[in-house]
């Protein structure tokens, strides 16, 4: 059974265990217009909360993914490099970025729900 | 009577349907022209002698492998050269309204003494008594510049306004080090052009933004709140990137001195007040000159530029490398930093060599026909003419801070679309239609869809007019929801819109040959 | 005013509509005290178009072109011939009054020639891609350093005594903010031992060829070495012409190439404007400075080119931009591409001969001369010599006497050790038996 949690930056984060998958939310891509190019960290590489992880790209603009809880990166996801566009097509399942295993349960636990983060997008 | 049965008919004929395909694939004026190496067959352009070489000096380096360049006749590389000057929109050719670009009349005696050859034909390196008039140029121009700015030196080398920002932020770091002191940050305004951030992180800086207020200047609060021991500068373009003119600054410049800080000023705008207000009387430290957009030198499709930057007496000794002294023999160029006059300490060298001559005698050429009294007037009918757009837009389009003047360019965002389904793009795309290149689109970031417009002091009452009734209409039907040119324009242009995206996925950034007709071959 | 369209009238109904009482008025957010009077500008007034030519031409003038004379300069600028159809043909207003390719419907004409442009840098150089240009190859040097810092995230660059000093500056000035940079000594006329320097934390090594001296370096073995470190090779090139004969830095290991397109299309405009190429792997692409041109379709599904990889640019990235740069050398490469274009492969390998031809002619007509000894053994078109006495007054009696003869070691290394007696010169398809002739007379009596 996964929970997922939102940042105020836009990423969700999925806990599986004490892995975590991370990526960004449907309302980020779709403000993103079409991905172009995404760069990811490397596996083994630690990351903190609120920290710059990965990059995403669109024609005109460039945006840092931040780490919504710190940990240790086990894998991200190549597929993107060679299919950028899944981050459009599936912004909150196949376009997920990567995985960390997470160092400290309650930076998740402090992030919004999907309720609050629905509410965060409203608000915006 | 006889029947002429040689006459033409003279009626105009039927019209052509636009979506009937030509035979050529060609309409009209309007050729598709391939790539130079699709059109090569081994013909040549030059007639060069075929001399053989031996090897003997070559140090076994001789080339093993073909190059693969075409070969074309002359007749054919004009053609095609001619061919695609025509996909291009030009100053000469219609009004080109680039806020922030400055895209004035480009004179062509300018071109013409550029190309004397005691300029154009001259070496860098040729000795110093054969080069005195060029260095009279450069010395010309300094005078020029530094009384234009009232400042007191001008480094020349910058080969663009970027380059010129680095090199006063060298400066600016040089004479923070000489005072043993470390100030790694610098504030710049969020409406910032986007070469002031990278300038400052390619110097080594940090980068702090200081917020905008709700018309359009910076937030002098702000930013004094965020001055300190560790700020180096700050920088800021006058007037500033929405048009508007920092009215706060002496009070800035003032408040960024006691803090120990340089204030680099960004001169992009500088065609709005030269000739009527000197930035030295502002209390500014450093600011590049872009000659090609105060001074005319042409745009040439993005570049060559070039970037002099003005310096005060506080910055003035660590200008770098080359430095032009007068002596008993002339003028005399010191290109090694160990030959500095005394109270020299130059940071380094921006360059090969001594800038863009091929620019200083353009601009040089430009202010001696305009004189200063042309000069002031370019400015202010600059000005006049952006604030006549201004005034003749703004039922029509939003101007976020339309309540006063603008200086040169007048902003406008895109609330006046809202809910027509026509965005900022759209808009833009129209114009090109109309027989019009768009304004700058989507900056400055701090107004949303903005559309910044520059007509600068080279368009007559009648070519703005005629633009006016153009962007009026436009927006007019914009707003009435007639949206039918909006979407997917342009429909009249060589090309429709191109797909960016498929560009940056799969970058396709220079042809190959076919392999399936190579291997056939 | 000529160039000002606006007349008086038409400057009251302007203001009539904007609703202001005069000009000034549009000026009040500017500090009263900060507008200042005409007079305070101590300028002259407009002139006219024949004044003005007449004041530019008394200055140009006073300059010796380089065509008036025998002329031997080189040392990162060369004097070529340039086809008439070049200078035409870039001065087409749709070229010369154009802006940056922004809105690529109405562009297409420069995109194309960027296009062109890139795949050209990328065959001249063996490289897989090339930017649409940066200012020159000095700058395009110092940004390959900055490059190969962030690729490695490593400090330390290396750079070649026979990298033009010029060169080597302006690297020591951008690149020493980010990393100590080491300029290794060097004998003119030979190859030092760069390799043993390359160490873990080496970023690049920047290697010229043929170096400021003309001698032609093996890039092979410093690639291998470099690689076999981490590090890269930066191969430089200040005369792109030499290309044409010689085997392509790409072919030899470089990593990234920055060179100085001048001698293709452009003059010597006394040093700018000029073109700066640069080329690298693919794998490098994101870490590129300068613009890029892209093929793609337009929405009828026809081919079309726009600038594109923008995110890695200033107006996108901001602080975080591969580079601050915002222009490229636009007409430059232009003028570059055109020429090239008239050459091709047979016209370009021909003037590489030809160029070749006539340093070696200059080399055995200086080589016979008592006194001077060539230092420079393999060469494209350029090589440096020493005379028996100092260089730099020897350069400047010649001068007197109507012959260029070259550019003084001491000029570019005004400290150098032994560089005192050194003197570059560069021969090219523009020098003719005659200039050899005038140029050995002259040294004679200088020398003597």
């Amino acid at each position: 059974m996964s929970e997922v949690r939102y940042t105020d930056q836009h990423e969700w984060i999925r806990l599986e265990g004490d892995e975590a998958t991370i990526g960004i939310t449907k309302f980020a891509a779709e403000s993103l217009g079409d991905v172009v190019f995404v760069e990811l960290p490397a596996s083994g590489k630690a990351v903190v909360a609120g920290g710059e992880a990965a990059v995403v790209e669109s024609v005109k603009a460039a945006s840092d993914i931040y780490a919504p809880a710190g940990g240790t990166v086990t894998i991200a996801n190549s597929m993107l490099e060679a299919a950028p566009s899944k981050v459009n097509e599936d912004p909150e399942g196949e376009g997920w970025f990567f995985k960390i295993k997470l160092s400290n349960k309650d930076e998740f636990t402090k992030l919004m729900d999907a309720v609050a983060y629905a509410k965060f997008v409203g608000s915006l | 009577m006889s029947m002429n049965n040689q006459g033409r008919p003279s009626g105009s004929g039927e019209a052509f349907p636009a979506s009937i395909a030509t035979i050529s694939g060609d309409r009209g004026l309007d050729h598709e022209e391939g790539l130079i190496f699709e059109l090569g067959h081994g013909a040549t352009g030059v007639d060069l002698p075929d001399v053989q070489i031996s090897d003997a000096r070559l140090g076994g380096a001789r080339r093993k492998d073909a190059i693969g360049l075409p070969g074309l006749s002359e007749p054919e590389v004009i053609r095609h050269y001619v061919r695609l000057s025509r996909k291009n929109y030009a100053i000469d050719s219609g009004l080109y309204p680039l806020g922030s670009c400055t895209m004035k009349h480009n004179p062509r005696l300018n071109e013409k003494i550029a190309r004397l050859p005691g300029f154009g034909d001259l070496h860098p390196l040729a000795p110093q008594s054969t080069t005195q008039g060029a260095l009279q140029v450069i010395s010309q121009l300094m005078n020029w510049l530094t009384t234009l700015t009232g400042m007191p030196a001008v480094a020349m080398s910058p080969k663009a306004g970027a380059h010129g920002e680095l090199c006063g932020l060298l400066a600016i770091r040089a004479a923070i080090a000489a005072r043993g002191e470390t100030r790694p940050r610098i504030l710049v305004p969020e409406s910032a052009h986007g070469t002031n951030p990278a300038t400052a992180a390619f110097a080594g800086f940090t980068v702090d933004e200081v917020p905008a207020k709700p018309n359009g200047r910076v937030d002098a609060e702000a930013l004094k709140a965020k001055l300190g021991p560790d700020v180096a500068a700050i920088m800021l373009t006058n007037p500033n990137t929405c048009g508007l003119f920092e009215g706060e600054i002496v009070d800035i410049a003032k408040a960024v001195h006691e803090a120990g800080a340089y204030f680099y000023c960004d001169g992009a705008n500088f065609n709005a007040i030269a000739g009527k207000v000197r930035p030295g009387d502002l209390g500014i430290d450093a600011m590049h000159i872009n000659l090609h957009k105060t001074f005319s030198t042409p745009h040439g499709g993005g570049g060559p530029g070039s970037g002099p930057v003005v310096l005060s007496e506080r910055l003035a000794a660590y200008a770098p490398i080359p430095l032009l002294v007068a002596g008993e023999n002339g003028l005399r160029l010191i290109e090694d930093a160990a030959d500095a006059p005394y109270g020299a300490k130059p940071f380094g060298r921006m360059c090969a060599f001594h800038g863009q001559m091929g620019m200083f005698t353009r601009a040089l050429t430009y202010m001696l026909s305009h004189g200063r009294d042309g000069v002031r007037q370019a400015s202010e009918d600059a000005v006049l003419s952006a604030n006549y757009i201004l005034a003749s837009l703004k039922d029509v389009m939003s101007a976020p801070f339309g309540d006063g003047p603008c200086m040169h360019e007048a902003l406008f965002d895109d609330s006046f679309l809202e809910g027509t389904g026509v965005t900022t793009l759209d808009f833009a795309k129209a114009m090109i239609d109309e027989g019009y290149h768009p304004m700058t689109m989507y900056f400055p970031l701090v107004v949303h869809g903005a559309m910044l417009i520059e007509p600068t002091e080279s368009e007559s009452k009648y070519s703005l007019d005629r633009f006016i009734h153009v962007l009026h209409t436009l927006a007019t039907e914009a707003r009435a929801k007639q949206t039918a040119r909006f979407a997917g324009a342009p429909h009249l242009a060589p090309r429709r819109r191109l797909d960016e995206t498929a560009a940056a996925r799969k970058p396709v950034l220079r042809w190959r040959p076919n392999p399936l007709k190579a291997a056939a071959e | 005013m000529r160039y000002l369209p606006i007349t008086p009238d038409d400057r009251s109904a302007m203001l009539a509509k904007i609703g202001a009482p005069n000009v000034d008025a549009l000026f009040r957010d500017v500090p009263k005290s900060a507008v200042v009077a005409l007079s305070a500008f101590n300028l002259p007034d407009t002139q006219g178009e024949l004044e003005v030519e007449r004041a530019m031409s008394k200055l140009a003038a006073k300059n010796v072109a380089a065509g008036a004379a025998p002329f031997f300069c080189g040392a990162g600028a060369y004097k070529h011939h340039v086809p008439s159809a070049v200078d035409h043909l870039i001065q087409r207003s749709e070229f010369l009054t154009s802006y940056t390719p922004y809105q690529p419907e109405i562009a297409q004409g420069t995109l194309q020639y960027l296009f062109e442009f890139q795949t050209q840098v990328a065959l001249l150089t063996g490289m897989e891609v090339a930017n649409a240009s940066l200012y020159d190859g000095s700058t395009a040097t110092a940004e390959a350093v900055l490059m190969a810092q962030r690729i490695t995230k490593r400090g330390k660059a290396i750079l070649s005594g026979g990298l033009h000093p010029h060169y080597a500056e302006v690297v020591e000035t951008v690149a020493g903010l980010f990393g100590p940079v080491e300029r290794t000594p060097v004998t003119p006329g030979s190859a030092e031992d760069i390799i043993a320097l390359i160490d873990d934390q080496t970023a690049c090594v920047v290697v010229q060829s043929p170096d400021v001296f003309g001698l032609i370096r093996n890039l092979r073995p410093i690639a291998e070495a470099a690689h076999a470190r981490g590090a890269l090779l930066i191969a430089v090139v200040t005369e792109i012409v030499s290309l044409g004969l010689l085997e392509p830095p790409g072919a030899q290991g470089a990593d990234i190439v920055a060179a100085e397109g001048q001698s293709i299309g452009n003059g010597l405009n006394f040093g700018g404007p000029y073109v700066g190429l640069f080329a690298t792997r693919e794998k490098f692409l994101r870490q590129m400075p300068g613009r890029l041109c892209g093929e793609t379709v337009d929405a009828e599904g026809r081919r079309g080119f726009v600038l594109t990889l923008s995110t890695r640019e200033q107006h996108i990235r901001r602080e975080k931009a591969t580079s601050n740069i915002c222009t490229n050398s636009g007409l430059c490469t232009l003028a570059f591409t055109i020429h090239l274009s008239l050459l091709g492969e047979e016209g370009l390998t021909r003037l590489a001969r030809l160029n070749h031809a006539k340093a070696s002619a200059l080399a055995d007509r200086l080589a016979a001369l008592p006194g001077i000894e060539i230092l420079t053994g393999a060469f494209f078109n350029e090589l440096t010599v020493k005379l028996p006495k100092a260089a730099a007054p020897v350069v400047e009696a010649l001068a007197t006497k109507g012959v260029i003869a070259g550019v003084p070691v001491s000029r570019l290394l005004p400290r150098g050790k032994g560089c005192e007696n050194l003197l570059i010169l560069a021969a090219t398809e523009t020098n003719t038996d005659e200039d050899f002739d005038a140029l050995v007379l002259a040294l004679k009596e200088a020398i003597l």
